[in-house]
């Protein structure tokens, strides 16, 4: 019993063939994972399936519980009962949640709108969802974790059979990420198919039943759940074995401190306390690893000390024994800090502009001569640096929005390489990344440390921090909740810390 | 995305495809322009082209052409500038009053003008820069405020007449032999510039476009430099007007390319948030577009007033919606971050080419703005739909 079949479908766009000859077959009430690569088609097959590339503009059959359906628009296939949450989140922030939840639905489409019965109707269904907010609550006022389970919620206020997930979690912290897993699965039990896209492989053990793996544009195989590991779905993904994900190697890490913190507190403008006393260092090619809960003030920590959050600054921040102080990040630059954002598209890079000026946005004055850019020395600089991260594109002159999500990623770091950084801060370094781009990263990050850099990696993925640092700092509400060497981390400690637990006190903290 | 890409060296001769498409977009524009031009031929008999016409052509496109450098620099920054025209007028205002009013010679008010321009815009800028007041709304209160003012301080009155060095600005005409020796010294650089950027991009392991492609679009240029100096020198010579844009262009293209302040205000207008990050310094480059963008209408006050001979008070209204038209038709975004000066200046010629043509042709000058705006509307649609 199929709940969905997708036979034969290929999809070309101009000079690259996305999809050939796919094949892809989800049983009714299963919750279905799909994996693979950065551009091995997933997200062109579920645009196919929803609609977005009308019939016609593909070749291939779907069938929908036996049917053959041939979508021309977004609206036929959520008339069929497909519903799509993508990765970016289409809810109206500056609308209310019920609001959103009936957006295109009938009762928003009549002549005077029944609000009450809006609302009411909002309200079930939220609670169908185990989600208990107040329907007239802003979306822009809530969390991401909880706007997620809204823009399920709103799938779901239509007819949806077919419920299809794209990348749910990328931005979603450990507990959040645990509420989603429970509604997916009571879901399931309500009998809705469910298609699950991620680059997460722990989630997809833990939840789905059966796993499709795409790669460059191919069927590879469907397996049911329990025949697979990891290692195997990410073999498979490659097609090559990967020997390990973290390839963290043991380096020497120096005595002196590169970046020392002491008491640092920091209000931000709407007198909010983000960031309370906290002291840390970071040696010399030491890798540290940063971990919490969202919202536990680790990216708030390292921007404001960047100097790229405006607000009120307390205690003492020293940068190879010197005390600094740094009011824009100009001048954390100038000390040798460098700042990989969490979103690279939005704090990161100039999408419109070519790679080699975005490698050379942050050093300019390295490739100019006489106040004047010298072209030669940028592309020169330019290629160097992206030779070094093993950057893959066409060529130097192309815009770095065309590249995909691990290339991109590069660039960043090439940029803030180019300036020979003391202290390298990477926020989410692999976010939204493939598993073969991922390992080129952490390649790159030992590598790095290795050189001497002193490197600094915030990450909501335990296995990331755990697997690449050499010491662990977990921080809970704006303060430093506990601190483990490598040899001594485990998840559990760990996520005491991250939840605010106290007993870490008395445990391995090395202060 | 799918296929393997090459290594990032990119070997040589491999991606012409690339370079064509992109250069595609700038030769819509001179297509669009050559079209132009053979209608309004054919319509007037080859009055259009005649060496009179194109020298008029010129020197009336001189003051918008300078107005639209400026509006790229402010477009690219992600921002607007609603105030040039009333500015143009103010500050042409101002120059016509110290000069006619309180007898000062032409050298101090044009100092004064341009740095009293530098201020005005200095103050948009920090108002927009420091003050974070969106720049639409900036400049739109600077457009009645500077009228305003315009009004106030000339008394309502149209003030006249000018020096006639004052004149001699907007109203004079390079000597041939000068035009020719201009002519063969901005030919000579473009080949120089050819041949030292192929050499340099070879010797860097760049891709470079054909030989054949690359000079002879030199070549082609070379040839329109030659022609247009020709034509200008048969009527009465480069008028001055035009000979100050090819000046004012070829150093805010310089600056755009090949500063640092030109680099953060393409980066600013990409990505703010990304430019902050990188430690670029927004409102103090934000302010320096508003600053500058003030001295050049400075100079198109200047440029108006002495062609005029006169300042009134009606001077450069509607101007800011012709530069911004240029900027637009040129293939600057309003979203910010791209855009090109000499697409800016082929747009204020296409603006003037359409004024001019209608207007010899005696068409009503209704029409002239009906025309105008559905232009404006066809050059982003053409822009959007070739971008898919």
């Amino acid at each position: 019993m199929f709940a969905l079949e997708m036979k034969g479908i290929t999809k070309e766009f101009p000079g690259v063939r996305a999809l050939d000859n796919v094949t892809f077959s989800v049983r009714k009430g299963e919750i279905h994972a799909l994996c693979g690569e950065n551009g091995a088609g997933k997200s062109t097959l579920m645009k196919i399936l929803s609609g977005v590339y009308p019939h016609n503009s593909y070749s291939g059959q779907i069938y929908i519980n036996g049917k053959e359906a041939e979508f021309k628009s977004i609206k036929e296939s959520q008339e069929a009962g497909v519903g799509i949450i993508y990765q970016e989140l289409a809810l109206v922030e500056e609308m209310s949640v019920a609001e959103n939840l009936f957006l295109s639905h009938d009762l928003m489409r009549q002549k005077i709108v029944n609000w009450n019965k809006i609302y009411s109707e909002a309200k079930k269904k939220l609670a169908e969802i185990g989600l208990n907010i107040d329907p007239q609550v802003k979306v822009g006022d809530l969390t991401v974790g909880k706007q997620q389970l809204v823009e399920i919620a709103k799938a779901l206020t239509k007819k949806t059979e077919i419920l299809i997930l794209d990348e749910p979690t990328a931005a979603l912290t450990e507990s959040d990420v645990k509420v989603l897993i429970n509604l997916l699965n009571d879901l399931r039990d309500q009998g809705v198919t469910c298609i699950y896209i991620s680059h997460k492989l722990g989630e997809v053990l833990e939840l789905a039943d059966t796993v499709t793996i795409l790669r460059d544009g191919k069927t590879i195989s469907t397996e049911l759940i329990k025949d697979m590991t990891e290692q195997k779905i990410v073999s498979k993904m490659v097609g090559r074995d990967l020997t390990e994900l973290f390839p963290y190697e043991p380096h020497a890490i120096g005595r002196e401190n590169v970046l020392e913190v002491i008491d640092y507190s920091f209000t931000d403008e709407s007198g909010k306390k983000l960031i309370s006393d906290v002291s840390f260092r970071l040696r010399r090619g030491e890798i540290l690893g940063f971990s919490g809960l969202m919202g536990a003030g680790r990216s708030e920590l390292f921007v404001s000390l960047f100097g790229g959050l405006k607000g009120k600054k307390k205690g003492s921040v020293l940068i190879e024994g010197t005390k600094k102080n740094i009011t824009q990040p100009s001048n954390a630059i100038k000390h040798g800090m460098a700042y990989v954002s969490e979103d690279r598209k939005r704090y990161g890079l100039v999408l419109g502009m070519e790679i080699t000026k975005n490698t050379t946005l942050a050093a300019l004055n390295k490739v100019m001569k006489f106040k004047v850019i010298d072209a030669a020395l940028e592309v020169k600089n330019a290629t160097m640096v992206t030779d070094k991260m093993k950057l893959k594109a066409p060529n130097l002159e192309t815009k770095v929005g065309q590249l995909s999500g691990g290339n991109q990623q590069k660039v960043v770091l090439s940029k803030w390489l180019m300036n020979n950084p003391k202290i390298l801060i990477l926020d989410e370094p692999t976010r939204g990344i493939d598993v073969g781009a991922k390992y080129e990263i952490y390649k790159i990050i030992n590598e790095l440390a290795k050189e001497g850099v002193g490197i600094v990696i915030i990450s909501s993925e335990l296995p990331e921090v755990m697997g690449m640092s050499d010491r662990i700092i977990v921080m809970s509400e704006g303060k430093i909740t506990g601190e483990f060497l490598r040899a001594h981390a485990t998840q559990e400690k760990i996520m005491t810390c991250a939840t605010g637990g106290k007993q870490n006190e008395q445990s391995t903290s090395i202060g | 995305m799918n296929s393997p890409l090459p290594s990032a060296k990119g070997e040589s001769g491999k991606q012409p495809k690339l370079t064509f498409k992109l250069d595609l977009q700038a030769y819509t524009l001179i297509i669009a322009l050559v079209l132009i031009a053979v209608i309004f031929s054919i319509f007037t008999g080859g009055e259009f082209l005649s060496s009179r016409n194109i020298s008029n052509l010129f020197t009336q496109m001189s003051v918008i052409a300078v107005l639209a450098i400026g509006m790229t620099l402010i477009i690219v920054a992600g921002h607007i500038d609603l105030s040039v025209g009333s500015l143009v007028g103010l500050l042409g205002g101002i120059a016509a009053i110290l000069q006619v009013w309180h007898g000062w010679g032409t050298i101090p008010v044009i100092i004064v003008t341009v740095i009293a321009g530098a201020l005005l815009g200095l103050w948009q800028g920090w108002w927009i820069a420091y003050r974070a007041v969106p720049a639409f709304i900036v400049t739109l209160g600077g457009m009645l405020v500077f009228r305003g003012i315009l009004i106030g301080i000339s008394k309502g009155q149209t003030v006249a007449p000018m020096n006639e060095t004052f004149k001699q600005i907007g109203n004079s005409y390079l000597p041939y032999v000068l035009g020719y020796i201009l002519a063969v010294i901005s030919i000579a650089l473009l080949i120089y510039g050819t041949y030292r950027n192929r050499f340099k991009r070879k010797q860097l392991g760049l891709v470079i476009p054909a030989g054949i492609i690359d000079y002879g679009k030199v070549s082609l240029y070379s040839f329109f430099i030659l022609l247009a100096t020709y034509m200008l020198n048969r009527y009465l010579g480069i008028p001055v007007p035009i000979f100050i844009v090819i000046v004012l262009a070829a150093i805010f293209i310089f600056i755009s390319n090949k500063t640092a302040f030109g680099r953060y205000v393409y980066a600013i207008g990409g990505n703010q948030e990304a430019a902050a990050l990188s430690g670029i310094n927004i409102k103090w480059n934000t302010l320096w577009v508003f600053i500058t963008m003030g001295a050049l209408a400075g100079i198109g006050g200047i440029l108006l007033t002495s062609r005029l001979n006169a300042a009134t008070v009606s001077a450069g209204d509607m101007y800011e919606l012709d530069a911004i038209a240029a900027c637009v038709i040129g293939g600057t975004s309003l979203m910010g971050g791209k855009g090109r000066i000499t697409g800016a200046l082929i747009g204020a010629l296409i603006m003037a080419s359409i004024d001019n043509g209608m207007s010899i042709m005696n068409i009503e000058a209704f029409w002239q703005y009906i025309v105008k705006g559905l232009i404006l509307i066809l050059a982003v649609w053409v822009d959007i739909s070739s971008k898919k």
